[in-house]
């Protein structure tokens, strides 16, 4: 049977696609001098990506299904491609000069970074395990490459390789967890999957399939305890690259995660919500106790995402006590709402540690001191952000917090309202930590060996970074509609449609 | 005036200090006077909107929520931008409005280091915009933001402008040596915080139970028994505890002495005067009539904290010596007594806890501001460096000795109206509470005002009266300047028209209290 290809609504994907074509291009075929080109490509592209996306999201019916059900664009497909797309635009922005000032492969760059896009794109609209396992390859195997793109860097080299060995590890657990899945229902997609499971009988081998793949995608998100090669990557690799594996890449095993649970075995639920119930409590525990020894504010946000992943896995532990559509659809809103608000403030966090490690010169949290004095435009957004991130309304990271404790006493039961619980002393140890850092840009004495010369300028490019990021940030907090808005349109999928 | 009463009011009165805020940070920090002027002005078209809000307000019907609106805000958790005052909010706004201003006033001419002013207005200014919501908040989650929204400028300020001495702390075994202020900031976040996240998910377990986050509505479902066993228990629980912090409660109190006395003067007076009633307002207005059935439970538990709070803040203070640590230290004594006055459940105490709580604003803002000015001169706080201030700064002495008086409860001044009516209402609570240990809590009380008399006037010993010590011979020392003196004359006034006229007050109160003890408790 010919298949019906939708070309509308593969528009993004084929213009990312087509985008990385260019890149390569360009990066051929101008000379050393003229290689910034390959970001305005990479710019462009990203950007056109996002018409069809906005003409799909427009459209009467925005759902439509190609490859027999196997690859749906949806309105979670198309929030969360939004999502990815905004990323990308952003990292690039705050590649830029990053990558230019210190004279790296630019082509191969962007390439990379569109290819990795071009995966987590691809991975909103699977609905069937080789589609996800593919996507989530693309979205990891450049990352590989970009996390050791400081080649001169012992410390690049060993965030690559252990980024690599361990990528390799999880993706093998996945995949023997999917072959599980396969072997035991006959069937590669979600929908196949869930009815096989209702009707076959789930032995332990169902169980331990629904684990593996849990722990293969805890890998990426980087779960406690699966979270080991995070904070070293996150140093090591430039720290754009740690910018998008703390937010796109994190968020892409977010995806696979939802599109598991509630599409492939909801009805396992009994299995994967206690699961992550551990999961998220430690995630939570754990990240936030190790990052307030941190020293260096890279590492500090490397845990502080460890934890914040924790937080995104709240949600999740509900389904385990309820089956009430409506209580689990929220829970999934939820955690996508809580992405979305992450990824924006995560995002301008690290801008402004880029922007500060131009005046700072170090990795140091100390380094920071007196930043409020010297840079205080820079300090004042870097505030914003880190208060954000621990949730201090009125910014946009306090409406993440809300639904997510929310989502998690909805079911008024005793095992999720104690998660939440666990949840609120989180977000109070959180807070120490990063307001450790505001508290050294603000309390603590610029050092006296800083120089008194002329601040190097933001980078225009990273300017808009900021510029972006901020103001989502401010707004949301004020009008958080702007982030459940997307929780509420992708919620719809989930608790079985 | 139907645009002010359709809700553009009280929206102004919360909003203009986030523009002012802004405006501030555009305009040129070199040109300081036009900061202070953009901030002055701001504040004072909020305070006269206060005034103004007062003069529309229906006092014959001030049991309803009025001048106010309701907008839709975030539709996808059902939360409103639903805003409104009653007889019980009205005061605690006005208060709030117009101490702000004062503290700008007083500001004009009193930079601490680092100065700054531009950043310390818009810090002041968000804080009023924080504090006056939290006022007018008739939505659970818009009252949650307000009420955390004080947290960030608070923080700063103490962090900032605040104590630079260096102070050692222990962490378990290790002894740490860091800056007052610093410790103080980040004690102060950390303990609000906490409370806080738990009353977050209080107020949202209550949403979930009843389908909504409009405070009225609450209201009338927890008047009618919607919301009872371990699960009203557990709201409650959580709910005590974010309010307890903000008031403080003993035992979680100990933030602070640590915040009052690290933070600047200004930051001091707001803390003092507004932000603690941030706490027993919320149980005012949230905790008890929503909750009537737990209050109950729990009113014994929160009688005996705030007697206990009493005895231990006043003992505190004879322990002392140091002047804004001591005047710190009755704040724990005076909220005490509001807190009594709310736990006997009766209309008289929580009508006393109310008045309470705009005296203590008053007259402990009054005591903070001269604090700051006496250190401002002596550069120092310990009290047996000080003395005779009588002789070396007359005006300022006069004022010290007239607000110690109104902060002791001297009757015919403001302090005196809540002591005793909180100690009226704990004699004689609500029907079914254990009367024998209410009045045992009033004993407490009633030693905790003699207590507040000792304290109180020790410190007068010691500060005002004697001779000078011959360190202070040949210092400049200036009496209060004009500056301070318009910043403290409304205080001053205040304090008392409240004693000698409390119906200001209770007129606006009274039918609001009354209809909340009958509509929770049914008497």
């Amino acid at each position: 049977m010919p298949f019906e290809i939708d070309y509308h609504a593969l528009g993004p994907e084929i213009i990312l696609a087509v985008t990385l074509m260019a890149v390569i291009t360009v990066d051929l075929m101008v000379p050393r001098s003229l290689k910034y080109l390959t970001a305005i490509t990479a710019v462009v592209g990203t950007t056109a990506a996002f018409v069809p996306l906005i003409t799909l999201a427009l459209h009467d019916n925005p759902v439509r299904s190609m490859f027999d059900g196997s690859y749906v664009a949806d309105e979670f497909a198309l929030v969360m491609k939004a999502l990815f797309l905004t990323a990308a635009y952003v990292v690039i922005l705050m590649s830029f000069d990053y990558i230019d000032s210190e004279r790296f492969y630019q082509g191969e760059y962007y390439f990379l970074l569109v290819a990795s896009t071009l995966g987590a794109v691809v991975m909103t609209s699977a609905r069937d395990l080789i589609i996800l396992f593919i996507g989530l390859e693309l979205v990891s195997g450049p990352l590989f490459l970009l996390a050791g793109w400081r080649k001169g860097s012992v410390k690049s080299n060993e965030a690559s390789l252990k980024f690599f060995l361990l990528g390799v590890l999880s993706a093998a657990i996945l995949l023997y967890g999917m072959s599980f899945l396969y072997g035991l229902t006959g069937s590669v997609t979600f929908e196949g999957i869930r009815e096989a499971a209702i009707s076959g009988d789930q032995g332990p081998a169902f169980t331990m399939a629904i684990l593996f793949v849990i722990v293969g995608f805890a890998f990426k998100i980087s779960a406690v305890p699966f979270h080991f090669w995070a904070p070293d990557t996150y140093e090591g690799a430039p720290t754009p690259v740690t910018a998008y594996l703390s937010v796109s890449s994190k968020a892409a095993g977010f995806v696979g995660l939802l599109l598991v649970t509630y599409l492939a075995f909801p009805d396992a639920a009994n299995v994967w919500g206690p699961a992550l119930w551990i999961l998220a409590a430690l995630t939570m525990t754990i990240g936030n106790l190790t990052a307030l020894r941190q020293t260096n504010i890279v590492r500090l946000l490397a845990y502080s995402s460890v934890a914040q992943a924790g937080f995104m896995l709240v949600p999740f532990a509900i389904a385990g006590v309820t089956d009430t559509p409506g209580q689990l659809e929220s829970a999934f809103g939820a955690t996508v709402t809580y992405i979305v608000i992450y990824a924006f403030m995560n995002l301008g966090a690290f801008s402004v540690v880029i922007a500060a490690s131009r005046i700072t010169r170090s990795g140091l949290i100390d380094s920071w001191s007196g930043l409020g004095a010297r840079a205080p435009g820079l300090a004042f957004l870097g505030s914003i952000f880190f208060m954000s991130l621990a949730g201090i309304p009125p910014l946009a990271g306090w409406f993440a917090k809300f639904v997510v404790f929310s989502a998690a006493i909805s079911t008024l039961n005793v095992w999720t309202t104690s998660l939440a619980a666990i949840a609120a002393v989180n977000a109070v140890i959180a807070f120490y930590y990063y307001a450790r850092v505001v508290k050294a840009m603000w309390f603590d004495p610029a050092p006296t060996t800083a120089e008194r010369e002329a601040l190097p300028i933001v980078p225009r490019t990273l300017q808009y970074a900021l510029a972006i990021t901020v103001a989502y940030v401010v707004a949301a907090g004020f009008f958080p509609q702007l982030s459940s808005f997307f929780g509420e349109a992708s919620r719809m999928i989930a608790a079985g449609n | 005036m139907d645009w002010f009463d359709s809700g553009w009011g009280l929206s102004l009165i919360v909003f203009l200090p986030l523009v002012g805020a802004l405006l501030v940070g555009l305009a040129p920090k070199a040109n300081e006077n036009v900061v202070k002027q953009i901030a002055l002005l701001t504040t004072v078209v909020v305070a006269v909107l206060s005034v103004v809000a007062a003069f529309q307000f229906d006092y014959a019907s001030s049991a309803d929520f009025q001048l106010g609106t309701d907008l839709s805000w975030i539709p996808s958790i059902g939360s409103n931008y639903h805003i409104g005052i009653d007889g019980i909010s009205l005061p605690l706004l006005v208060l709030s409005a117009a101490v702000t201003v004062l503290a700008i006033v007083y500001s004009w001419n009193h930079w601490e280091e680092p100065k700054n002013p531009k950043a310390f207005l818009i810090l002041i200014l968000l804080l009023e915009t924080g504090m006056n919501g939290t006022f007018v908040a008739l939505d659970l989650v818009l009252f949650f933001i307000f009420f955390e929204l004080v947290l960030l400028p608070m923080y700063f300020m103490i962090g900032i402008w605040g104590d630079k001495s260096p102070r050692m702390v222990k962490v378990g075994r290790f002894e740490l040596e860091t800056e007052t202020r610093l410790y103080a900031s980040i004690k102060f976040f950390l303990f609000t915080l906490f409370g806080s996240a738990f009353m977050l998910l209080s107020f949202l377990a209550l949403s979930f139970e009843a389908g909504t986050f409009d405070i009225p509505a609450l209201i009338d479902l927890g008047s009618g028994g919607a919301f009872t066993g371990t699960f009203g228990q557990l709201v409650f629980a959580g709910m005590f505890l974010g309010f307890a912090v903000k008031v403080p409660m003993w035992p979680l109190h100990t933030w602070l002495p640590d915040a009052h006395t690290a933070a600047p003067t200004v930051g001091s007076v707001l803390l003092a005067a507004i932000l603690l009633k941030l706490g027993s307002y919320g149980f005012i207005r949230i905790a008890l009539p929503i909750l009537p059935e737990q209050a109950r439970a729990w009113a014994p538990v929160i009688a005996v904290l705030a007697a206990i709070g009493i005895i231990y803040g006043s003992l505190a203070c004879l322990a002392q010596t140091d002047m804004k640590r001591l005047i710190a230290f009755s704040s724990v004594g005076h909220m005490g007594f509001v807190m009594l006055g709310i736990a006997s459940l009766t209309d008289v105490g929580i009508n006393a806890a109310i008045i309470g709580m705009v005296a203590h604003g008053v007259i402990t803002g009054m005591l903070f501001f001269l604090a700051g000015s006496m250190h401002h001169r002596y550069h120092t706080r310990d009290m047996a460096r000080l003395g005779g201030n009588m002789k070396l700064m007359p005006k300022m002495g006069a004022i010290l000795a007239f607000i110690a008086m109104a902060s002791l409860g001297l009757p015919g001044l403001a302090g005196f109206w809540g002591e005793f009516w909180s100690l009226i209402g704990a004699y004689n609570p609500l029907n079914g509470l254990n009367v024998s240990l209410f009045r045992g809590t009033m004993v407490a009380g009633a030693i905790g005002t003699v207590l507040t008399a000792g304290y109180m006037l020790w410190m007068l010993q010691r500060v005002n009266l004697g001779e000078p010590s011959a360190e202070w011979e040949g210092h400049d020392l200036p009496d209060a300047d004009r500056f301070e003196l318009v910043a403290w004359a409304p205080l001053l006034v205040a304090t008392v028209a409240i004693g000698v006229f409390p119906r200001i007050i209770t007129d606006a109160t009274n039918g609001a209290v009354v209809e909340l003890v009958a509509k929770a408790f049914g008497s």
